[in-house]
């Protein structure tokens, strides 16, 4: 290869011919000055970065798993779990993949609250990031949605309750509850109405709202590059940056194979559970629960009386989450340092380790609650 | 890379990493492709073996030059009384292309609407594209109830 004239060398020029052919006439060279000028900054949070780029390489690895799920699964109260006990025994590496497609999911949602919480931490949803942190709440919304619905898709035990009193929450909101609660379970009750219901939402319509807000999050990460954390900015001093294209690529690259292997891991040794198949007139079994991420929501919905100042408790209790994920949503706007060389507060640095321990702590006892006492 | 070069050129550190990189790159893609082009075929389902079936409809229910279709486990087949009064039974599946065929009245044949194939009243294809005679089954009947099976 070093003499210039062996046939490697002939099949380099072929490559490079066709190579600039297809760059006259598409133009993508055009993004390689824009690769090449991007930096990104370095300082002692930058591990942070990354946590972003993990949640994105689990997406786009949910959405290659989930389109081959799609080849076996059959969407029907009669089939659904039928067509996943056949996956799992019959197909070959039928078990890796739903195991990679279930842990991907809870994985996705753990970086993203991760990214959430480092990203409230550094204060890097401060102007002009705003939209870039109202799509990442979005999102964190919408992966939510997508472990909710797609936890019934296997129609077992578990996730046949676990919706039951899942769609059930919004009915306690007055007036519009039970017309909301109906319209999930596309019925009164949830039955294979709901199943295909929360399949359309699961394969087709959450997808797609996911897609449309990673592009807009990831095209004005690239607009605006990396937050800089107040406490580096304040600190003054020169800066040190990287390279983006290919440094820190690359040790994007590193943080996505760590990804999937912890996700090969995981799915060979404990690979996912079917259960039981759902059976709606048998009695619900003792330890239902949601997923992780909705646990803390559950288990405080647990210890709320039946009334709170004459207002039902449960209405209590879902409207504070409301409120809560709203609030979550304009935080870039409420979070303004008061005057223009006023430093940013610590209010909103307490509140998010408030957060985090509240869901730590609810979600402990969640998973510790017995029932019986 | 002239021939023979590669085998005598030292082994620089960028080659040997190059060489590295490449296997554990290939090694990679190999873990990642192998279980998803495997997951891809479908595995063997063992067809439901089924070599007898009893027919929901009474003998009574059909008349002399008609032909019934039935399922025979996961596949069609077809029911003849000819005009002579004998019940017959075939595979339904066209030997052609798959489709599946009926019993003609007019004709007192079996013929494929697909692409006009014949076969006649001992599934032999008589005209048209079929390359092979119908799968013949035995026809039994047991107190007006029909048995078919295929012939061993």
């Amino acid at each position: 290869m070093t003499d210039g004239t062996g046939p490697g060398s002939r099949a380099r020029g072929a490559i490079g011919r066709f190579a600039s052919w297809l760059d006259d006439r598409i133009g993508l060279s055009a993004i390689m000055p824009v690769l090449r000028k991007k930096e990104v900054p370095v300082h002692r949070h930058s591990f942070w970065y990354y946590i972003g780029g993990m949640a994105l390489f689990l997406f786009l690895l949910q959405i290659a798993t989930g389109i081959l799920l799609l080849f076996y699964y059959r969407p029907s109260a009669e089939g659904a779990y039928e067509s996943i006990q056949f996956l799992m025994a019959e197909v070959e590496f039928g078990w890796l993949i739903r195991s990679i497609h279930s842990w991907g999911a809870n994985l996705m949602i753990f970086m993203a609250f991760v990214h959430m919480f480092s990203v409230m931490l550094l204060k890097a949803y401060r102007a002009p990031r705003e939209i870039t942190w109202i799509t990442g709440v979005g999102l964190l919304f919408v992966s939510m949605g997508l472990g909710f619905t797609g936890y019934l898709l296997p129609w077992n035990e578990l996730s046949f309750f676990a919706t039951r009193v899942g769609t059930e929450i919004p009915g306690v909101v007055p007036v519009v509850g039970p017309f909301i609660r109906d319209v999930l379970r596309g019925g009164e009750d949830v039955s294979g109405a709901t199943l295909t219901r929360f399949y359309a939402l699961h394969v087709s319509v959450l997808p797609a709202l996911a897609f449309m807000l990673v592009a807009l999050h990831v095209l004005l990460v690239q607009r605006h590059g990396m937050s800089v954390p107040p406490s580096i900015e304040a600190e003054g001093g020169p800066r040190r940056s990287m390279k983006f294209f290919p440094q820190f690529l690359l040790r994007d690259l590193v943080g996505w194979l760590a990804a999937l292997a912890m996700l090969a891991a995981a799915a060979a040794f404990f690979p996912a559970h079917l259960g039981e198949k759902a059976d709606p007139f048998a009695p619900a079994p003792a330890g239902i629960q949601p997923e992780w991420y909705f646990m803390f929501m559950f288990q405080t919905l647990r210890y709320l009386p039946a009334e709170i100042m004459g207002i039902e408790g449960e209405l209590v209790g879902v409207g504070a989450f409301g409120v809560v994920g709203i609030v979550l949503l304009f935080v870039p706007f409420l979070d303004k340092p008061k005057g223009p060389d006023a430093k940013p507060g610590k209010l909103w640095t307490w509140l998010t380790f408030g957060a985090l321990a509240y869901i730590l702590l609810f979600s402990y006892l969640g998973y510790t609650f017995d029932p019986n006492a | 890379m002239k021939d023979g070069d590669s085998s005598t050129k030292p082994v620089t550190r960028k080659r040997f990493v190059d060489w590295l990189l490449g296997t554990s790159a290939g090694g990679f893609l190999a873990a990642v492709f192998y279980p998803v082009a495997r997951y891809i075929v479908p595995p063997e389902v063992p067809e439901a073996s089924v070599n007898s079936v009893t027919l929901a409809f009474a003998a009574d229910d059909v008349p002399s030059n008609f032909g019934r279709i039935f399922k025979f486990g996961t596949r069609p087949g077809i029911l003849v009384r000819t005009p002579g009064g004998e019940l017959r039974a075939f595979s339904a599946r066209c030997t052609h292309l798959d489709c599946t065929v009926q019993y003609r009245e007019d004709l007192s044949h079996i013929w494929c609407a697909c692409h006009n194939g014949h076969f006649d009243l001992n599934g032999r294809n008589i005209a048209g594209p079929p390359p092979e005679p119908l799968q013949v089954f035995d026809v039994n009947e047991r107190g007006g109830q029909i048995v078919v099976s295929v012939r061993s």
